[in-house]
């Protein structure tokens, strides 16, 4: 601790060089708080905790393709199967491209299946009595100020109706809440009847989109997937069962491998910070040598000389670091309570923290290892006298 | 007693590329504790060289260097480094002060070294600041000291661990004749009133009638100084 005032003021023999190497690093970590949020929202969508007790049944060729109703009596005849329930994609469009969210016809048990949807018990009733009733998600209705008994029109853009309009009406009959915050994004959708969609749709009639089956015994799953793709074997339909997580992992690398694109783009700014901090502290030794020679002059050994420079090159980092995670956190907790469930991030907690300042000290070594070598190898005879 | 610093045959020889330069040829020396010696010569005849193995900060390529007792020419590098905290005081040229420390800080520095406590080592640095006459410029950086008053700062610091042996390099040369008379008699306060050992190298006739005597430096060997005049006659 007796050498802290030598480091800092070290750090600080340039003021202006320095605050600027703390914006870049600064910049860096934000950045990594920003992205790693929004990664490990991504990551865990596919790891709710219901999620393991529910399989997903969907067409063998592609999730766009549609499987037949009658299969429904089938699954639940599978041994293991507690419940069954279905949903087909709907895709419709609320006023503007822009206000997208989910859509989805479903039948009437859908909200048993998914138990951690909490619809109070009179809402429910009047979902299940209401041919055109559509429940939403609670941060769905604050998006667009709707409430109970409201009609809302959706732009069908998958699946008109059999008259020719493409405007599908529903009554408003109840907000769900999802219990764990951190599955927010679950608030943001909509379902209704599918006998209601189905019967009124001009195609695809008697089809639904996917079956959802919850499992008594979680260990059991890949037995019982194995039992409902066997029912469809060598059929025109043949499914695909496979875990509510492991579906939604695959679902959301269908559009990209989130974890990939912000992992290479924090290699390319951890790379720029890299040299970019190195160069730094090389210039930061280099004109300093002079005042490391007094200082092994006076007798500090070599470790000394190179501990003070490592010191001071993790001190930067850790500094700028932390002023980045900071602001991220800052930042992350504004755009969650200003825009909610649209974007999916996690707030900044301390797996982001410790993971940030296990990198500000990595970087720091990394960064400091050169010039410290420098320092502590000169021979303090040739820089006395300048050579 | 004996000599404080005894050297034997010291020889050192520098290599650049495939050329061999001998800048020390076989010197011997004896300084007595308690000496104030001079260490004159012309430019390159290797004043600086023989200051810095006395020192401690460089080893020689032959003979011999013992400083009170101890054979330094045979310490490694950590060794010299720690052998030097305790028993020698540098002060040089162009005063190398850290340039973002106060004057406190500064001197305080070798205490570092020590198993001092805190309020330790702020007392010793007082008391060497107050030596100097500096107690006063204590929180000053060296920025705002005239060069004089810096190199008696740098003179604190050599002198804050107590050691028995100050080596000067040119102490006054970048100084004007009012500081360097304050800084000469300075030294010469040190060497009789706090027995300290001082070899100073000097550019500077004036400088070197502070000491108590000066020895000639010529292409590496010492001369006498009849034959010094002699030669500086020629
Ligand atoms: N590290 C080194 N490598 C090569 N040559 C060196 C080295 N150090 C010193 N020399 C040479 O040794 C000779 C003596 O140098 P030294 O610095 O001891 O002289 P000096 O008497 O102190 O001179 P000055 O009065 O100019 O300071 C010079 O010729 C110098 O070039
Ligand atoms: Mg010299």
């Amino acid at each position: 601790m007796k050498y802290f005032s030598l480091v800092w003021s070290a750090l600080f023999r340039r003021k202006t060089r320095t605050l600027f190497t703390l914006l870049s690093i600064m910049a860096a970590f934000l950045l990594f708080g920003l992205l790693d949020s929004v990664r490990g929202a991504f990551a865990n969508a596919g790891h709710s905790v219901v999620g393991a007790s529910r399989l997903i049944t969907i067409s063998k060729v592609s999730f766009m393709f549609a499987l037949p109703k009658s299969l429904y009596m089938r699954i639940q005849s599978v041994p293991g199967v507690a419940e069954v329930t279905y949903a087909n994609w709907f895709g419709g469009i609320y006023q503007d491209p822009k206000n997208f969210f989910a859509n989805e016809a479903v039948a009437p048990n859908f909200f048993d299946v998914y138990s951690e949807f909490k619809l109070p018990a009179g809402e429910l009733r009047a979902f299940k009595e209401t041919r055109t009733g559509a429940v939403v998600g609670a941060s769905l209705a604050k998006r667009f100020h709707w409430k109970i008994g409201e009609q809302i029109p959706l732009e069908a853009t998958i699946f008109p109706q059999n008259g020719g309009s493409n405007t599908w009406t529903f009554d408003l009959v109840g907000i769900y809440h999802v219990a764990n915050r951190r599955e927010e994004s679950q608030e943001d959708a909509m379902f209704f009847h599918w006998k209601y969609f189905d019967e009124a749709r001009a195609f695809g009639r008697g089809d639904v989109g996917w079956y959802i089956e919850k499992i008594g015994q979680p260990k059991e799953a890949d037995r019982i997937a194995q039992a409902i793709d066997a029912i469809s074997a060598n059929s025109d339909h043949e499914t695909k069962t496979q875990s509510e997580d492991a579906f939604q992992s695959s679902f959301v690398s269908q559009f990209a491998d989130i974890g990939l694109i912000v992992g290479s783009i924090m290699g390319a700014v951890f790379f720029t910070l890299i040299l970019l901090t190195g160069n730094t502290m090389a210039q930061a030794v280099r004109e300093r040598i002079p005042e490391l020679a007094i200082l092994k002059t006076i007798g500090f050994p070599n470790r000394s000389v190179l501990a003070l420079v490592l010191a001071e090159s993790v001190l930067l980092l850790t500094l700028g670091g932390v002023a980045g995670l900071a602001l991220a956190e800052f930042a992350v907790s504004v755009i969650r309570t200003r825009l909610g469930a649209q974007i999916p991030m996690l707030p900044v907690g301390l797996a982001i923290w410790l993971q940030g300042l296990a990198l500000t000290v990595l970087i720091g070594l990394v960064v400091g290892a050169l010039p410290a070598r420098r320092g502590m190898r000169l021979r303090i005879v040739d820089a006395l006298a300048g050579r | 007693m004996g000599a404080l610093v005894e050297i034997r045959s010291l020889s050192k020889v520098y290599t650049r590329g495939r050329q061999k330069v001998e800048v020390l040829h076989h010197v011997d020396l004896d300084i007595a504790p308690g000496d104030f010696l001079a260490l004159m010569g012309p430019s390159g005849s290797g004043k600086t060289t023989l200051l810095n193995l006395i020192g401690g900060l460089d080893s020689p390529t032959e003979g011999s260097i013992a400083v009170g007792g101890e054979r330094i020419d045979r310490l490694g590098q950590s060794q010299l480094a720690r052998w030097r905290a305790s028993h020698v005081g540098f002060v040089f040229q162009f005063y190398n002060l850290l340039p973002m420390l106060s004057a406190a800080r500064n001197v305080e520095l070798p205490l570092l070294l020590t198993k001092l406590p805190a309020a330790k080592r702020k007392r010793h640095a007082a008391v060497a600041l107050e030596l100097v006459g500096l107690a006063d410029r204590a929180s000053h950086r060296p920025g705002e000291l005239s060069g004089g008053q810096q190199q008696r700062v740098a003179i604190a610091r050599a002198i804050v661990s107590d050691p028995t042996l100050l080596v000067c390099d040119e102490p006054t040369g970048d100084l004007d004749r009012q500081s360097a008379a304050e800084v000469l008699t300075l030294l010469q306060r040190l060497n009789r009133d706090h027995g300290k050992t001082i070899v100073m190298v000097t550019h500077d006739p004036k400088a070197a009638e502070y000491a108590s005597h000066t020895l000639h430096l010529d292409k590496g060997s010492l001369v006498e100084p009849v034959e010094a005049a002699a030669q500086g006659a020629s």
